[in-house]
């Protein structure tokens, strides 16, 4: 099966490698570049566990191919800490407000509120929230700590 | 679970796109957004030998206003539709209907052109375009024609696109004056998909009494149902809520949902006609509200 060559930029870096055009963007991002960040949960894009930023919007890359990204800007959760290590401002409050138990949908939730947060730059209401999560699935801690980690992580960002 | 192997194409424009289909059409998928297609793919219920990405033919992304209409490229992407400041200003119901598709993940790839193509009864966007009477324009190397929704949906996940087309764009006629609309919705959760849906557009004359009334219920049949007597029987008459509730039940009888574990044949019926009457009242208040006398 003939390869094709992918060019992305990924967190900043820019990579280029021939792939299988079958591979997800998912499994290219982690087995391929070691960036095991971005879980894979369903893979038919119903958990939204894999949320990855292309071109600063929000996508599941289990339902995107690798070479679709082709020339494309990707972010994934590895870009998010701090260049000394620390939390950034949404990490932060999920971590002060338990907003994760066993962390496997974490990643998903920071990518979607990443890219809601910069387009949203004002305290949204619960309601709008709620509608900000509702394309990840979390099974563990519920989505009320989740919520009130938002809403902190509006009070960091000032 | 992983997409079986396929030869991937990526044609650069429309001409080397229907070129590729008329070459493989029979043995290839096209790939617009691949918000269904590669569920599909990974859970191997779609085995193509080719994949024709789409992605990158300019002549099919984009917004344009025409007299009577607004046309949207096949590859224009949901979120750049729910943006847009023209259809809500010429068809509002469009950018009601389009906040139901999906998530905001989902919607920031996923494209009308696939919405459509795909053709799953209970998605929002072919019963929005059966209520509004809209039309697909479709192409292949020969030609290019445009298809009403009665002639383009043909059953679940069915359409009469031949193996050597595609869709080019997708034509939503705009909102008249003296009109209202609504778009009514049913799911588990905002985003999943729909038990049932209604897309409703009503007309008023300057007496106040239903000109035209369109109506389409999705997710109860094969293809958006279009309730022909339920409109007829609108016309002319005074809406008011006794009327709107008589209408709103009319045509029941001629739905046929699937029941499931998240709601039974009887139950879907049921909330098909409470939407149908809620659509219906919105749609009639805001033609009220924009009427010009």
């Amino acid at each position: 099966m003939k390869e094709t060559l992918v060019k992305v930029t990924i967190n900043g870096k820019e990579v280029a490698k021939e792939i299988e055009s079958r591979w997800l963007l998912s499994d290219f991002l982690r087995d391929n570049l070691g960036l095991t960040g971005t879980h894979v949960g369903c893979e038919h894009g119903v958990c939204g566990a894999c949320t990855v930023l292309i071109n600063g919007e929000p996508v599941r890359s289990c339902l995107m191919l690798a070479v679709q990204a082709d020339g494309c800007q990707v972010e994934t959760v590895e870009s998010l800490a701090r260049a000394d290590g620390s939390f950034n401002h949404i990490q932060q409050a999920f971590a002060n407000n338990h907003a994760l138990q066993c962390g496997f949908c974490t990643p998903g939730f920071l990518m979607s509120l990443k890219s809601f947060m910069e387009n949203n730059p004002t305290l949204p209401t619960d309601e709008e929230i709620r509608e900000a999560i509702s394309g990840n699935l979390c099974r563990c801690t519920g989505y009320s700590n989740i919520i009130k980690a938002v809403k902190e992580a509006y009070a960091l960002n000032c | 679970m992983k997409p079986p192997k396929f030869s991937y194409l990526r044609p650069n424009d429309l001409a080397e796109a229907l070129d590729l289909l008329a070459e493989y059409g029979e043995d290839a998928k096209i790939m617009s957004g691949g918000q269904s297609l590669i569920p599909l793919l990974n859970m191997r219920l779609s085995t193509p030998r080719y994949i024709i990405d789409i992605g990158r033919v300019k002549e099919l992304h984009g917004i344009k206003e025409e007299e009577d209409a607004i046309v949207i490229g096949g590859m224009t992407r949901h979120v750049d539709v729910e943006k847009s400041e023209l259809i809500k200003e010429k068809c509002p119901l469009l950018t009601e209907g389009i906040r139901w598709v999906g998530h905001t993940q989902i919607r920031s790839r996923g494209t009308i052109g696939g919405s459509i193509a795909h053709a799953d009864p209970s998605a929002e966007l072919p019963c929005i375009l059966t209520a509004l009477r809209g039309e697909i324009v479709v192409a292949s190397k020969e030609d290019e024609f445009t298809l009403t929704p009665e002639e383009f949906f043909l059953s679940y996940l069915l359409t009469s696109l031949e193996p050597d087309q595609l869709i080019k764009g997708i034509r939503f006629p705009k909102l008249n004056k003296n009109s209202g609309y609504a778009f009514e919705e049913v799911a588990r959760r905002h985003g999943d998909f729909a038990l049932v849906e209604v897309a409703a557009v009503i007309n008023l004359d300057k007496d106040g009494k239903v000109a035209e009334a369109q109506i389409a219920l999705g997710g109860a049949n094969a293809v958006p149902f279009v309730p022909l007597e339920t409109e007829e029987f609108l016309i002319g008459k005074e809406p008011n809520e006794t009327i709107l509730k008589e209408a709103a039940t009319l045509q029941l009888e001629d739905l046929d949902p699937e029941g499931d574990i998240h709601g039974s044949k009887e139950y879907r019926r049921y909330l098909t006609g409470v939407l149908l009457q809620r659509a219906l009242h919105t749609a009639v208040k805001r033609a009220r509200e924009g009427v010009v006398v």
